[in-house]
């Protein structure tokens, strides 16, 4: 008996996100100019660019944390779906961020309460979406620190005493304690050593493989974005150059400003 | 008599009239703040300024004051504020809770229940109960208007987990009507529950921060507590009053030359009465310290259930 064949999964998969046109400028200068991107359940897309090309205001736009100047964007998150997320008002905005999209900064800084203990900055999370009960947080912190790898007898101390590979499994933790439909990454693994590097990247590999969640992760570094993402985009002065997939992107780039990038890399 | 050129009661009529209408919009908005303008008075900012206003805004020829500093009517502070309102509005005072009409209060409120007629004007030194966590008053505004209050659990979580007990000795956050977060003036966690459901209306207003806020008669006031660890007043289970020998009302406690200390009685018109035999008003505390409205404060929680709590296991 021959079993049907399935169809490829993208035929029928809709896209978990889908942003269309996304424009931002500063001023005089053009942030981002009509950038459409697509990702899929379970789909992990890199986001590769040098620096002031726009991965990061790409970023800041798909965290809600700033308005476009114009442009659609939706997630498939219950309540939300088919909507206009830049459409929102600051409450239901705040709303789909705590819940549904997880962020990992560079600067843990940014992402941390560095004074607060490691466990609480996870159980922020838990606590803006509802949780009241004492217990469960301490139960649901542990778990996200377990599952990011980060050792539980340090639990209770300040991220501002922790190495920074620990402070990065710290905000990947809290960026995964409510199971958020969307993981975005911010050069999660810039200014950590190679040693260090490889670990972070192995949890979230192995995270990633585990629960299937959908990740975008925008680095400069191609070694990262060939380890993890399964699509690339190249971004340059806030346009999207080249796309594909990232065997085909880095191993034969078509685009002259993507032959120099890999070049470089070489 | 009050005093003659003088406006009665000190103030203006035009500022009475704005210190009135901020009043009933923030009895109509139980908890929320409200700004007004807080005029200059003859005292200095921080010395109870917001409270006076209020009282001299509502006081009339047939009411009975009283003014209390941290319980205690004979401060220089509430003796100064008393005698001023006095003589700008011929008024009545004492230092009896309940012949008093109108109370104004820093730091306390009184043991003997106070009934339905009595208002209760509590002295606020910070009314922004989110300060000490958001600096920007502009995003702690947002905050309110989006009732998203996380942030004071979030600090409730970090004071169990580093000091296995919340750190808020005095102006212990509470929820309002289940909707706007409150300072409660530096109110020891003790007074806090008394204003769950009070008959009276209780007034707060800052002057130097030119903010008033209020909880009406018979309003919900909660503590930030989690559903697993209550809220708990201060533990003062062990402590009597060396003059009367009462217990379970608030103390504060006073050192003596030999290194030990002593308890004594924070309200002390209440400490008067009871040392003469006087009768008193029923007190919101009992004589066995269960509160007047059963089941309103939780059994406090054990060391060890939180020590359990802290390791996870709900």
């Amino acid at each position: 008996m021959e079993a049907a064949l399935e169809p490829p999964r993208l035929e029928h998969q809709q896209p978990v996100l889908r942003a269309m046109g996304l424009q931002k400028s500063y001023g005089r200068v053009t942030a981002l100019a009509q950038v459409s991107l697509a990702l899929y359940p379970g789909e992990v897309l890199g986001v590769v660019g040098e620096s002031g090309s726009g991965k990061s205001t790409l970023l800041r736009l798909l965290n809600l944390q700033e308005p476009p100047d114009g442009g659609d964007y939706r997630l498939e998150v219950p309540g939300y779906a088919g909507q206009n997320l830049f459409a929102l008002d600051r409450y239901q905005a705040r709303q789909v961020r705590v819940r549904h999209i997880g962020i990992v900064y560079q600067n843990p800084h940014q992402g941390l309460r560095m004074q607060h203990t490691a466990s609480g900055n996870v159980a922020e999370r838990l606590i803006l979406a509802g949780e009241r009960r004492f217990g469960w947080l301490r139960r649901a912190a542990r778990e996200a620190l377990q599952a990011s790898e980060f050792p539980l007898e340090r639990l209770d101390e300040a991220p501002l005493r922790l190495s920074g590979g620990m402070q990065q499994r710290v905000q990947l933790a809290k960026a995964l304690a409510l199971q958020p439909t969307l993981l975005l990454l911010d050069e999660p693994t810039t200014g950590l050593d190679v040693s260090v590097q490889a670990l972070v990247l192995d949890t979230l590999k192995r995270l990633q493989r585990e629960r299937g969640i959908s990740m975008l992760i925008v680095s400069h570094d191609l070694g990262v974005i060939r380890t993890l993402a399964d699509r690339v985009l190249v971004m340059r002065a806030g346009r999207v150059v080249e796309q594909g997939l990232t065997d085909q992107v880095l191993e034969d780039p078509q685009h002259p400003y993507t032959q120099q990038l890999v070049h470089a890399k070489l | 008599m009050p005093r003659l050129g003088y406006s009665y009661a000190f103030l203006d009529p035009g500022a009475k009239r704005e210190l009135r209408r901020s009043l009933l919009k923030a009895v109509a908005l139980p908890g929320y703040q409200v700004a007004y303008a807080s005029r200059e008075m003859p005292i200095a900012r921080g010395w109870g300024t917001g409270g006076l206003q209020v009282t001299l805004a509502l006081v009339g020829p047939e009411d009975v004051v009283k003014v209390m500093d941290q319980g205690d009517d004979a401060s220089v502070n509430a003796a100064n504020l008393r005698r001023f309102i006095a003589r700008m509005a011929g008024v009545k005072t004492s230092t009896d809770t309940a012949q008093a009409t109108l109370i104004q209060s820093r730091h306390r409120i009184p043991e003997e229940i106070l009934g339905p007629e009595q208002i209760l004007v509590l002295q606020v030194p910070y009314p922004e109960p989110l300060a000490r966590l958001e600096p920007s008053f502009a995003k702690a505004r947002e905050l309110h208007a989006d009732a998203e209050y996380g942030l004071v659990w979030l600090s409730l979580y970090e004071d169990l987990v580093r000091y296995r007990t919340a750190t808020h000795g005095a102006d212990y956050p509470v929820l309002v009507n289940g909707r706007y977060l409150m300072a409660p003036s530096p109110i020891p966690r003790w007074d806090n529950p008394k204003l769950h459901r009070a008959q009276h209306l209780t007034l707060f207003s800052a002057g130097r921060e030119k903010r008033l806020y209020a909880v009406p008669p018979f309003t919900e006031v909660r503590p930030v507590e989690f559903e697993d660890v209550p809220f708990e007043v201060e533990d003062q289970r062990g402590w009597a009053d060396w003059q009367t020998g009462v217990r379970h009302k608030f103390m504060t406690e006073l050192p003596l030359p030999d290194g030990g200390s002593r308890h004594e009685l924070s309200d002390r018109d209440y400490a008067r009465k009871r040392a003469a035999h006087l009768p008193t008003q029923p007190t919101y505390f009992d004589e066995e310290g269960g509160f007047y409205q059963p089941g309103y404060l939780a059994p406090r929680t054990p060391p060890e259930r939180l020590e359990r709590l802290l390791q996870g296991e709900p």
